[in-house]
C-alpha cells in the first residue's frame, strides 16, 4: 500500500497533517470560537470581491470617459446657437455640463449599470458555484442578499457620483464654473447650483432603484449573469417604451419610468417637487415589491447552481 | 409525495391568488368610462314668435330625467355653434345630480327652426320663456305655483348670455349660473378701453374702480375680428371651416362638454347630419351667405367687417342681446363663472355683469377658473361649485354656497413647460354687495419716451392671441409674448420686493404724440380713424422671460383728434390674475398692431410718453388649492423607505435559530447499525465521543423529491461517529450529492431530519459553521487568485484570521506558487485541490468531500487518502462520497451504501467484506480441498471453479481454514475473500430492485 511514487507536493501536505492540532473547542451555542452569523461575509470584503472584477473597473472607467468624450463631441460645436434645452446649454457651466450628461445618461446607461450591479451580483456567484459554499459557510440567506444589495447600491450610487463629479470637474476645468443656465431660464450660482446637482443625483438613484429591484429578483430567479441584467434593461425599455403611448393615458402614471425625467424639477426655483415625489414613491414602491420578492424567493430557493 | 404535490399545489394556488387580486383591484380602481345612463326623453318644443317670424319657431329639445320626481328644473344652453347634443354630459351630470334638466338646440342650431339673432331679447328669450312655460306643465317638475316652476338656468357662453337675459326676464327663474359670457357684446366684439382726458382718477397713484375688473367700455371700439370672424362662420358656412367652428364651440355647455380641451368639445361635430345647420354649408343663388344667421345681423356683421368700425345697426342689434340691459332685473342669486383665459369675453364683462346684478341686491358670486375661450372648460372644482349652487338654491339641499371670490393663478413656467397654478380665494368679490374695494397700488414705471410704428396695411402684426387656440400653443407662447420691433413700447417697474397678484383690471395714464408720417402728410384717412393701439400688462423675471397676461390685449382707440398733437388718455389694462414674483419687474408694453384686430392700415407714428406709475388692483385671496407637494404620497415615500431601511438593517441580523435535533440525544445514544463494537475495535481512543457523545452527523428518513415526481432521494439514514473517515458509496445518480446539499442546508429536504452535532440543519443554520465542504467541484471567482480567493473565503467566515490555518490547507493544496495566479488559469486538479483547501480552511469538525480525488494524479490521490485519514485520527471526522469502489476501500474505515435514493447499507468496510466470510483458495486438488472444508463445522456452500474453490467459511476463521487444508497435505497456492467490497455492492444494488433494504447486512 505505501506509495511507489513520490511526489514533493503530496509529501508536504501529509507533512502538514502531522502538525495539525486537535479540535478547537467549540463555544456554549455549539459553534467554533469566533463564528458569529450576523457578522459573515462584511460588506467590506464583498466590495473587495466585487472590486477585483475586471467589469465593475470599465463600468466605472465608462462614468469617467463619458464626459470626456461629450466635452470632445461639444467641441464641434460653433458655438451658442440660442437653443433652450439642456444639451444646448451644456457649455454654459461645469454644472450645465454635468446635468447634460446626466440628461444622456439618465433613461439608458444608468439602467444599464444599475442592472449590471443588481442583476450580476448573485447570478454570477450562482454561475461560479461559489454562491454554495457562501451559504455552507454559513451566510445566511437573507443576510447575503441584504449584503449584495447594499454592495450593488453602493456601487451602482458611485458609478452616478462618479459620472456627476467627472462631468463636473471636466465641465468646470472647460467651461468654469459659471452659474447654471436652465431651459427655462433661470440661473443660480455657486452652491446653490452644486446643491440642487446633489438633489438631481440623489433622485436619480431614488429613481433607479425600481430598476435595481427588479434586477436583483432576476438575479436570484436565473443562473444566468445576462439573464438577469439583460431581463431588467429590457423591462425598464419596455416601460419607457409604453409610456410614450397616449392611449394609455393615465394608466402611464403608474409606470416607474414616467417621472425619469422628475429630476429637471430641481432646476426650477422654488424647486418642483411633486414629480420627484411621485416618481420616488413609485419607484420605491417597485423596489419593495421587486426586492421583497426577492429575499422571498431566495430564501426558499433550493439552490442546485 | 402528496406533500410535494400539496407544495406545487399551494404554489400554483398562491399564484392563482395573485393574479386575482392584482385583477380585482384592476376592476375596482379601473377608471370609470360609462356610468350609468339617465333616462331622457326627445320633444320638439314650441319656441317663441319673434317679430320677424311667420310662426313660433319649433325648438328641438331633450328632457333628461333624475331618477326621483318631481325635482327642480335646470334649462341647459348650449354655447354658439353647438346644439342640445354638445351639452349631453353637462345635462346627465345634472341629472344625476337630482335635477330634469331640458337641454335645447337654440333657433338656428341643431335641429331647430328659425334664424339666429344672437340671443335676442325679441327672439332667443323668449323662446326660453316658453320653455319654463313647458316645465311648469310637468308633473316631474317642481312647481313653486302654479305656472311657477323650480327652475334654475346655466349655459356656457352663448348660453350663459341667454341664462343672464332669461333671468332678467323672467322672475320664475330661480337660480342662475353664466359661464364664460357676456355683459354688452358690443363691448366685447368693439372693445376701447381708453378714457381720454386727464380725469384724475387713477392717472397717478392708487385710485381705480373699486371693482377688480371694471374696465371703460369707451365708445366707437377696435373690432375684434379674428374671434368674430371665427364665430360668424361657423355658422355661415357650417362645417365648410372645420376647426375654425368648432373653435367656438367652447362653451358648447358649461364650457364645452367633458372634452376639457377648448372648446373643442365638439369633436364629433355636434352639428354633425345636423340637417339645420348643414343647408346652410351650400350657398345657393338666392342665399346671401348668411347661412342660419338672422339676415340683419349678417348685414350688420359684413358692414363691420368691412370698415372695421361699428354703425348703429349693428349698435343697436348688439344692445338688443345683451345682458346689460336686464341684469339689473335679475333676482335669482346668480353664480358668475368667467375664464381667465378668454380673449372672446374676458374677465371685465363678468365685472360688469356682477356690478349690474349685486346693484339690486341679488346675491352674487364671482368665480375665475383657468380656462375659457382660449383655455377649456371648467375644472371638476369650480363644476362641483356650479352644481352646489344649483342644488341649494334650487333644491333646498346642501350647505349655503360661498359667495367667496375665486381665481386661479400660475406661477412660472416650469421644467416641464406648464405654469405652476393655484387657486386664490378672497371672502368676496371686492366692491360689490359692500364688500370692501379692491386694493389698489401704485407701481411706479420707468421708461424713456420710445417710438413706435403702425406699419403700412396694418401688417405685420403682433400675435397675441390666437382665439381658441392659446392654450394649445405650448411652443408658441413665446411667439405671442413677443412683440413686433419697432411697433411697441414697454415701461417696467423696478423689480418687485414682494410676490404680488394682479388682480382684475391695472389701470395706467399715456401720453401719445402723433409724428408725422407718409400718410399724414399725404393727408389720408388716417385721421379719420384715430390712431388704435393695443395695451398689455405682463411680468419679466430676473433671466429677461416676460409673461404677458393671459396673451390678452387692451385695445384703445384715441379720438380722431388725437392724430396730431399730444393726448394723454387713462388706460384700463387686460383684466387678469398675474403673478409678479419678489424680483420680477411688471411691464405694460403698447404695442400699434394686433392681427385679432382690425387696426388701422394707414401708416402712422407715435411717440408713447409719460407713463409713469400704474394702478394695480389686488384682491389679496389665500391659497385654497392644494399644495403642489403630495403630502399623502411624500408620507408615504418616507414611511417606505424608512420600513425598507429597517428592513435591510434588520435582515443582516436575521439568522437560523440553532434547534437541538429531538432525537439528537437518543441518536447518539442508540448504537448504529455497527456502531456498538465501532469505537473499541478500531482501537483508536476517540475523545470527542468520549467528551461529547454528540454525533457530528445524523441523517434520518431523508428524502427529496422535485415537483414533476423525481425521487432524488427516497429514504437515507445513517450516523457518522467522531473519527471516521465515512465513505458515501453509491453509482452515478444514487442521490449522494443531493444528500450533501441538504447536509449543506442548501436543498430543503421534503422529509425527514438532518442533525450536525445535534442541532438540526436548515438553510443557513449556524451549526453549518462547523462543516468544511466540498461538493460538485469547485467554486471561485474566477478574476482573483488562489490566495485572494481563500482569504476572501475566510473573511467572509468573520471569524478570526488565526483561525484559518490558512499556510497549513496551502500546503495541503500543494500548488506552490500557482496560488498567486488567477483562478480562471488553473487547471480542473488544481481547482480540486484548492477546493479541497477551501474546504479544510479553518480546520472544521466535519469535512464533507464530494468525489475529492476526481481529476487528480496518482500521487496526488495518494497523498489525499493519507491526509483525510490523518485529518480524522485528530479527532475530527470526514465523510467522502464516491462512486468507486476502491476509493471507499482504500481511504474509507466506514461506508454507507447509498442506492435509488436509499441506503442499502452501512458499516465497517472490512467488516462488510469479512461477515459475508466467502474465501476463495487456489489449492492443487480441489475435490479433496471441498472435503476437508465440508468437514468444518459450520462452513456453507462450495463451488469449484477448476482449481479455485468459493467457499463461505461462514464463522469460520480463514486461518482456521488454511490450517485445516494444510494439514490435509493440500497446497494452496493462494487465499483471498472472495467478495471484496465490489462484489458486496453488487449484491446490494442487484438487491434493491427486489424491494426496500433498510441498510443492515449483518
Amino acid at each position: 500500500m505505501s506509495p511507489v511514487h513520490h511526489d514533493q507536493s503530496a509529501d508536504a501536505a501529509v507533512q502538514v497533517m502531522r502538525s495539525l492540532p486537535p479540535p478547537k473547542p467549540v463555544t456554549d451555542s455549539g459553534l467554533p470560537p469566533g463564528f458569529n452569523a450576523s457578522r459573515t461575509l462584511p460588506v467590506r470584503v464583498e466590495l473587495g470581491r466585487q472590486f477585483g472584477r475586471r467589469r465593475t473597473q470599465l463600468v466605472l472607467g465608462f462614468m469617467v470617459a463619458l464626459p470626456i468624450i461629450l466635452a470632445i463631441a461639444f467641441a464641434f460645436d460653433t458655438g451658442d446657437d440660442g437653443g433652450t434645452s439642456f444639451v444646448d446649454m451644456a457649455q454654459h457651466s461645469a454644472t450645465n455640463f454635468a446635468l447634460t450628461t446626466q440628461f444622456f445618461s439618465a433613461t439608458f446607461l444608468l439602467v444599464v449599470v444599475v442592472s449590471l450591479f443588481f442583476g450580476d451580483t448573485v447570478a454570477s456567484e450562482a454561475s461560479w458555484s461559489s454562491l454554495r459554499y457562501l451559504l455552507a459557510m454559513p451566510v445566511p440567506r437573507i443576510r447575503l442578499l441584504r449584503q449584495k444589495f447594499v454592495v450593488a447600491g453602493l456601487m451602482s450610487l458611485l458609478a452616478l457620483v462618479v459620472l456627476t463629479a467627472a462631468a463636473w470637474i471636466l465641465g468646470a476645468v472647460l467651461y468654469g464654473t459659471g452659474s447654471v443656465s436652465t431651459p427655462t431660464g433661470e440661473s443660480f450660482t455657486g452652491w446653490g447650483a452644486i446643491g440642487r446637482l446633489g438633489i438631481i443625483v440623489l433622485y436619480l438613484a431614488v429613481s433607479l432603484i425600481w430598476v435595481a429591484g427588479l434586477a436583483f429578483l432576476l438575479s436570484v430567479s436565473t443562473d444566468a449573469p445576462l439573464g438577469a441584467v439583460g431581463g431588467a434593461v429590457l423591462l425598464a425599455i419596455l416601460s419607457q417604451i409604453l409610456d410614450q403611448i397616449d392611449a394609455l393615458g393615465g394608466i402611464r402614471d403608474w409606470l416607474p419610468t414616467h417621472y425619469s425625467f422628475a429630476w429637471t424639477g430641481a432646476m426650477v426655483d422654488p424647486i418642483r417637487w411633486d414629480d420627484m415625489v411621485r416618481g420616488g414613491f413609485s419607484s420605491l414602491c417597485y423596489a419593495v415589491l421587486f426586492t421583497g420578492l426577492a429575499f422571498w424567493r431566495f430564501s426558499r430557493k433550493d439552490i442546485t447552481s | 409525495m402528496r406533500a410535494l404535490l400539496g407544495s406545487r399545489l399551494r404554489r400554483w394556488t398562491a399564484l392563482v391568488v395573485a393574479v386575482l387580486i392584482v385583477a380585482a383591484a384592476a376592476v375596482i380602481f379601473w377608471p370609470r368610462s360609462t356610468e350609468t345612463p339617465v333616462a331622457t326623453r326627445d320633444l320638439t318644443l314650441p319656441g317663441a314668435k319673434a317679430p320677424w317670424d311667420a310662426a313660433p319657431v319649433q325648438l328641438d329639445s331633450t328632457l333628461y330625467l333624475p331618477t326621483a320626481t318631481p325635482a327642480p328644473a335646470v334649462i341647459l344652453a348650449h354655447g354658439f355653434g353647438g346644439s342640445k347634443a354638445s351639452v349631453v354630459d353637462d345635462a346627465q351630470r345634472l341629472a344625476r345630480a337630482g335635477f330634469v334638466v331640458l337641454a335645447y338646440s337654440a333657433r338656428g342650431f341643431g335641429n331647430s327652426t328659425g334664424t339666429i339673432s344672437l340671443d335676442s331679447l325679441d327672439a332667443e328669450i323668449p323662446d326660453a320663456r316658453a320653455l319654463v312655460d313647458y316645465l311648469a306643465t310637468l308633473p316631474e317638475v317642481r312647481q313653486d305655483k302654479p305656472g311657477d316652476p323650480r327652475v334654475g338656468v346655466t349655459g356656457g357662453s352663448y348660453g350663459g348670455a341667454l341664462s343672464l337675459m332669461l333671468a332678467g326676464t323672467d322672475p320664475r327663474i330661480d337660480a342662475v349660473v353664466p359661464v364664460i359670457t357676456w355683459n354688452s357684446l358690443q363691448a366685447a366684439l368693439f372693445p376701447n378701453s381708453a378714457e381720454v382726458g386727464a380725469t384724475g382718477q387713477g392717472s397717478d397713484g392708487a385710485a381705480g374702480p373699486k371693482t377688480p375688473a371694471e374696465v371703460t367700455a369707451g365708445a366707437d371700439g377696435v373690432f375684434k375680428k379674428y374671434w368674430t370672424a371665427s364665430l360668424v362662420s361657423s355658422v355661415v358656412l357650417g362645417g365648410a371651416l372645420g376647426n375654425t367652428a368648432q373653435v367656438d364651440v367652447g362653451p358648447g355647455g358649461i364650457g364645452g362638454g367633458s372634452q376639457g380641451g377648448s372648446g373643442a368639445a365638439t369633436t364629433g361635430d355636434p352639428n354633425g347630419g345636423d340637417s339645420g345647420t348643414g343647408a346652410a354649408t351650400v350657398p345657393s343663388d338666392r342665399d346671401p351667405g348668411c347661412g342660419r344667421l338672422r339676415l340683419e345681423v349678417c348685414a350688420a356683421y359684413a358692414r363691420a367687417a368691412d370698415t372695421g368700425r361699428i354703425d348703429d345697426a349693428l349698435t343697436k342689434l348688439l344692445t338688443r342681446s345683451s345682458p346689460s340691459e336686464v341684469a339689473g332685473a335679475i333676482t335669482a342669486p346668480t353664480l358668475l363663472v368667467q375664464g381667465e383665459q378668454d380673449t372672446l369675453f374676458p374677465l371685465d364683462q363678468a365685472d360688469a355683469n356682477a356690478r349690474a346684478i349685486a346693484a339690486n341686491g341679488t346675491t352674487v358670486a364671482v368665480d375665475w377658473y383657468r380656462g375659457g375661450h382660449d383655455g377649456g372648460a371648467p375644472d371638476p372644482e369650480t363644476e362641483d361649485r356650479i352644481t352646489g349652487w344649483l342644488q341649494h338654491y334650487l333644491a333646498g339641499t346642501g350647505p349655503v354656497p360661498s359667495a367667496a371670490f375665486r381665481y386661479s393663478v400660475d406661477g412660472g413656467v416650469t421644467d416641464n413647460g406648464r405654469p405652476r397654478t393655484r387657486v386664490l380665494q378672497a371672502d368676496a368679490y371686492p366692491g360689490i354687495a359692500g364688500a370692501p374695494a379692491v386694493r389698489r397700488t401704485a407701481v411706479q414705471l420707468q421708461g424713456a419716451d420710445q417710438l413706435v410704428l403702425n406699419p403700412a396695411g396694418g401688417t405685420p402684426a403682433a400675435i397675441s392671441s390666437l382665439p381658441g387656440l392659446s392654450q394649445a400653443s405650448g411652443g408658441l407662447s413665446s411667439l405671442l409674448t413677443s412683440a413686433l420691433p419697432g411697433q411697441s413700447a414697454t415701461f417696467s417697474s423696478a423689480p418687485f420686493d414682494r410676490l404680488a397678484v394682479v388682480t382684475g383690471s391695472a389701470r395706467v395714464r399715456v401720453t401719445v404724440s402723433a409724428l408725422p408720417s407718409v400718410t399724414t402728410t399725404a393727408g389720408s384717412a388716417q385721421a379719420a380713424t384715430g390712431p388704435v393701439l393695443f395695451a398689455a400688462i405682463g411680468s419679466r423675471n430676473s433671466a429677461g422671460t416676460v409673461t404677458m397676461g393671459r396673451s390678452a390685449v387692451a385695445p384703445i382707440r384715441l379720438p380722431a383728434s388725437a392724430a396730431e398733437g399730444d393726448t394723454t388718455v387713462t388706460v384700463d389694462l387686460p383684466a387678469v390674475a398675474l403673478q409678479v414674483a419678489a424680483g420680477d419687474q411688471l411691464i405694460v408694453r403698447f404695442t400699434t398692431t394686433d392681427q385679432a384686430y382690425a387696426g388701422p392700415t394707414s401708416a402712422a407714428a407715435y411717440r408713447i410718453s409719460g407713463v409713469t406709475s400704474v394702478s394695480v388692483p389686488e384682491a389679496n385671496g389665500v391659497r385654497v388649492s392644494a399644495g403642489e407637494v403630495p403630502i399623502g404620497t411624500l408620507i408615504a415615500l418616507i414611511a417606505l423607505a424608512v420600513l425598507a431601511t429597517v428592513g435591510l438593517w434588520i435582515a443582516g441580523r436575521l439568522r437560523h435559530r440553532p434547534r437541538p435535533a429531538p432525537q439528537a440525544a437518543a441518536a447518539s445514544g442508540e448504537a448504529g447499525p455497527d456502531g456498538g463494537p465501532d469505537a473499541a475495535a478500531d482501537g483508536t481512543p476517540d475523545p470527542a465521543e468520549l467528551d461529547a457523545p454528540v454525533l457530528p452527523l445524523t441523517i434520518r428518513n431523508l428524502s427529496k423529491s422535485y415537483p414533476g415526481g423525481v425521487h432524488a432521494v427516497q429514504d437515507v439514514s445513517f450516523e457518522v461517529r467522531p473519527g471516521q473517515v465515512l465513505g458515501l458509496l453509491g453509482p452515478n445518480g444514487a442521490g449522494k450529492t443531493t444528500t450533501l446539499r441538504m447536509v449543506m442546508g442548501l436543498i430543503r429536504p421534503s422529509s425527514g431530519e438532518i442533525a450536525v452535532f445535534g442541532t438540526n440543519v436548515g438553510p443557513g443554520a449556524e451549526i453549518l459553521s462547523r462543516i468544511g465542504s466540498f461538493v460538485e467541484g469547485s467554486g471561485f471567482l474566477p478574476h482573483l487568485s488562489g490566495t485572494a480567493n481563500l482569504l476572501n473565503y475566510w473573511r467572509a467566515t468573520g471569524r478570526p484570521m488565526a483561525d484559518a490555518h490558512l499556510d497549513d490547507v496551502l500546503a495541503i493544496a500543494g500548488l506552490g506558487t500557482a496560488v498567486r495566479r488567477r483562478v480562471k488559469t488553473y487547471s480542473q486538479g488544481m481547482r480540486q485541490r484548492l477546493a479541497i483547501a477551501q474546504a479544510m480552511l479553518g480546520l472544521p469538525d466535519l469535512l464533507l468531500l464530494d468525489e475529492p480525488t476526481n481529476g487528480l494524479d496518482p500521487p496526488q490521490i495518494h497523498a489525499m487518502r493519507e491526509v483525510l485519514r490523518r485529518y480524522a485520527g485528530t479527532g475530527r471526522t470526514v465523510l467522502v462520497s464516491s462512486h468507486l469502489l476502491s476509493e471507499v476501500e482504500q481511504t474509507c474505515s466506514h461506508v454507507v451504501v447509498i442506492n435509488q435514493g436509499r441506503t442499502i447499507a452501512a458499516g465497517r468496510v472490512s467488516e462488510l467484506i469479512a461477515t459475508s466470510g466467502e474465501m476463495s483458495f487456489t489449492v492443487d486438488d480441489p475435490p479433496a480441498a471441498a472435503a476437508v472444508l465440508t468437514a468444518i463445522d459450520g462452513v456453507g456452500e462450495i463451488e469449484v471453479l477448476g482449481d479455485t474453490l468459493q467457499v463461505d467459511l461462514g464463522r469460520t476463521s480463514p486461518a482456521a481454514a488454511i490450517a485445516a487444508l494444510v494439514a490435509a497435505n493440500i497446497a494452496v497456492s493462494s487465499a483471498a475473500p472472495r467478495n471484496r467490497l465490489e462484489d458486496v455492492f453488487l449484491d446490494l444494488v442487484g438487491a434493491t430492485g427486489t424491494g426496500p433494504q433498510q441498510g443492515d447486512p449483518a
